[in-house]
């Protein structure tokens, strides 16, 4: 074993990668619930590879074909059901995972340096990822397939001077179909995928520099032993190797129950107009999203049209996501966790999330006078959130941190 | 901090109960169907087969599946539900010509393989009950349910036939049939989940004290002495 082993080093760093990241990378030891999400994120990752190669083994990128042969895998397929409700559920799980994932780093401003990078790559990765869920749903080519598509893409025909042209560019075509299809397939199995996995990796390779943050915000590397190591790390293998494992159970504990006993999870997760083929001479009533692309979608919403043009609703839309990446330096508070934090940031972030929520809740309603109107109280205070920041951050008073973190 | 988490809390809350109300346009009754019951899902066959295949195909569906799934011979397939097709392999079609059936009907009837998925189950026991007499429609009725409905009531003469109870049982057995065939791995994962949800739940079990065990010298301070 040992000689296999230098043989190995001698031509590959397989030791030294292995304790570097693993065994001998120090972990704070006081992680808590919030600190599952990262680990359960590149289980799903895996999970979404995995099924979708199974579904792409049987699924027909064809406007004529698809929506039969999503059919087709759900009843002739040995286990297609399982596979493509793990791949369809397993979406929304993943964003229940990473929205958790990024609200932890609100909770410890876990943004802020020397996690700047950290954070901005993992802001990419989550649009990448809103992308890759767009494009999935577009394939079974079900109603909503067909329409939210049709939404989302003539977006970018809003766009002044260029945007006529840039949709026939987009789409191939002059409207949703076959060669749309076609091409979103390929981003959704090919293009995105790849990117996703390689942010993955530099994001890992972000964290493993900069070392994690914890609950407290403190920086355990600045409190080391004689022997160099943090007194308040502990290696991550074998100790949240463990951990992390008795974790995944847990989760896929609940991801199963609600595969095999609500995998649609009431029109949630997968619609119920997606079961109807996709028809472009019948407009469904009501479009909406998926659950987690509503907030946005609301925020579009929300903005009137100016002189008949969506492009002001398409600019707030993105600027909604764009602003996210500014965060490390609207924050000007003194201490990063919230545990230390004033009450003041505690009612904003506050504010922040029951907005986020109801937006997301919103976007799934059709629009009515008062739902218009909650959805502008909601995106104002969506974006006060970070465009007070650097005020509400600055004043009230911020508890003393301690140098060694706290159980 | 358990001031943000109670608030995000009350919001879901709220959100979960606007949807309910959101959810209910026209008043369906519960359908209260149980696809676990095949004696249900074996009459449901039958008075579909009977009632509805002349005109509406089920067409992701196959004889020899339904056969498979509801215990039911070859024989029995071919005998009790096959009217159309000649191979139990073969999807369920129908064999009115879709001209013809523009013409007297004024559009092709619906496939209605997923019809309880996109609708539900409630909508289809309530739609098949609403039928009422008004003279001024082609087929002499009309539905409170789907207003103005180019269907006629295929199932008067069962309507007449029995009590007002037994056509709803036979009604529910129509709705559970069509919820089996909007998804017939609904029979598989429904017996499959509480022995999945076990093994993980005692996987978990032994996990969780291998994360005992191991922590211990975190919480002893003494994992440096380890190696």
């Amino acid at each position: 074993m040992k000689k296999n082993q230098s043989w190995i080093d001698q031509r590959f760093p397989l030791s030294k990668v292995w304790n570097e990241h693993l065994a001998e990378y120090y972990t704070p030891r006081n992680f808590n619930f919030w600190y599952f999400f990262g680990g359960l994120a590149i289980l799903m990752l895996g999970m979404q590879l995995l099924t979708g190669i199974f579904l792409t083994m049987h699924y027909k990128p064809d406007s004529a074909q698809a929506f039969a042969s999503v059919e087709y895998i759900m009843r002739d397929v040995e286990w297609g059901w399982l596979m493509r409700y793990l791949h369809s559920t397993g979406a929304s799980a993943f964003f229940v995972v990473i929205y958790l994932h990024m609200y932890r780093a609100l909770l410890y401003g876990s943004y802020k340096g020397p996690r700047e990078l950290l954070w901005i790559l993992g802001m990419v990765l989550y649009i990448a990822l809103m992308a890759e869920a767009f494009f999935g749903y577009v394939l079974p080519w079900g109603q909503m397939s067909f329409w939210g598509a049709q939404v989302i893409i003539s977006l970018f025909g809003s766009v002044p001077v260029i945007g006529p042209d840039l949709l026939v560019w987009l789409l191939g075509d002059y409207a949703v179909g076959d060669a749309a299809l076609n091409r979103f397939f390929s981003l959704h199995v090919i293009a995105l995928p790849l990117i996703l996995v390689v942010l993955v990796f530099l994001h890992l390779v972000a964290l493993h520099h900069v070392g994690s943050n914890n609950p407290d915000g403190i920086e355990i590397k600045e409190n080391k032993d004689k022997d160099g190591i943090p007194k308040d790390g502990i290696p991550f293998h074998p100790y949240f190797t463990i951990k992390d494992s008795m974790v995944v159970v847990g989760f896929l504990w609940i991801l199963c129950a609600v595969i095999f006993y609500a995998p649609a999870l009431n029109g949630y997760f997968l619609e119920h107009a997606n079961f109807v083929e996709a028809n472009p001479l019948k407009t469904p009533e009501h479009i909406a999203p998926l659950w987690y692309l509503t907030p946005f979608y609301s925020v579009l919403r929300a903005i009137p049209p100016l002189f008949g043009s969506q492009f002001p609703g398409v600019l707030a839309m993105g600027a909604a996501l764009l602003i996210f990446f500014a965060l490390p330096w609207l924050d000007r508070s003194p201490v990063k966790s919230i545990r230390y934090r004033s009450p003041i940031y505690k009612w904003a972030l506050g504010a922040f999330v029951i907005s986020f929520i109801m937006l997301g809740w919103l976007g799934v309603q059709p629009v009515t006078p008062l739902n218009a109107l909650l959805a502008r109280i909601f995106t104002a205070l969506y974006f006060a959130f970070f465009i007070l920041m650097p005020w509400y951050t600055s004043i009230g008073k911020t508890k003393e941190v301690p140098t060694r973190v706290t159980e | 901090m358990r001031a943000i988490i109670l608030l995000v809390f009350a919001a879901s809350l709220t959100m979960a109960s606007f949807n309910a109300s959101a959810a209910s346009k026209a008043r369906l009754d519960h359908a209260d169907t149980d696809i676990m019951d095949t004696v249900s899902l074996q009459n449901g066959a039958k008075l579909f087969m009977n009632y509805c295949s002349g005109c509406h195909a089920i067409s992701f569906m196959r004889y020899n599946r339904i056969g498979k799934d509801l215990g039911l011979s070859d024989d029995l397939v071919k005998k009790n539900l096959m009217f159309a097709g000649n191979k139990t392999g073969e999807a369920i079609t129908t064999s009115m010509p879709e001209d013809a059936a523009a013409s007297w009907f004024g559009g092709v009837p619906p496939d209605l393989s997923l019809v309880a998925r996109s609708k539900g189950t409630d909508w289809i026991y309530t739609y098949l009950r609403s039928f009422y007499d008004d003279e001024s429609r082609a087929f002499g009725v009309n539905n409170t349910v789907l207003v103005n409905a180019s269907m006629p009531d295929a199932l008067w003469s069962l309507r007449e036939a029995q009590s007002e109870a037994e056509f709803d049982n036979s009604v529910r057995d129509i709705t559970n049939f069509l919820d089996y065939v909007g998804e017939p791995a609904k029979l598989i994962r429904l017996r499959l989940g509480k022995w999945v949800l076990l093994f993980l739940g005692v996987l978990f079990v032994l996990t969780y004290l291998l994360k005992k065990e191991y922590w211990k010298d975190v919480k002893y301070g003494i994992w440096r002495s380890r190696d």
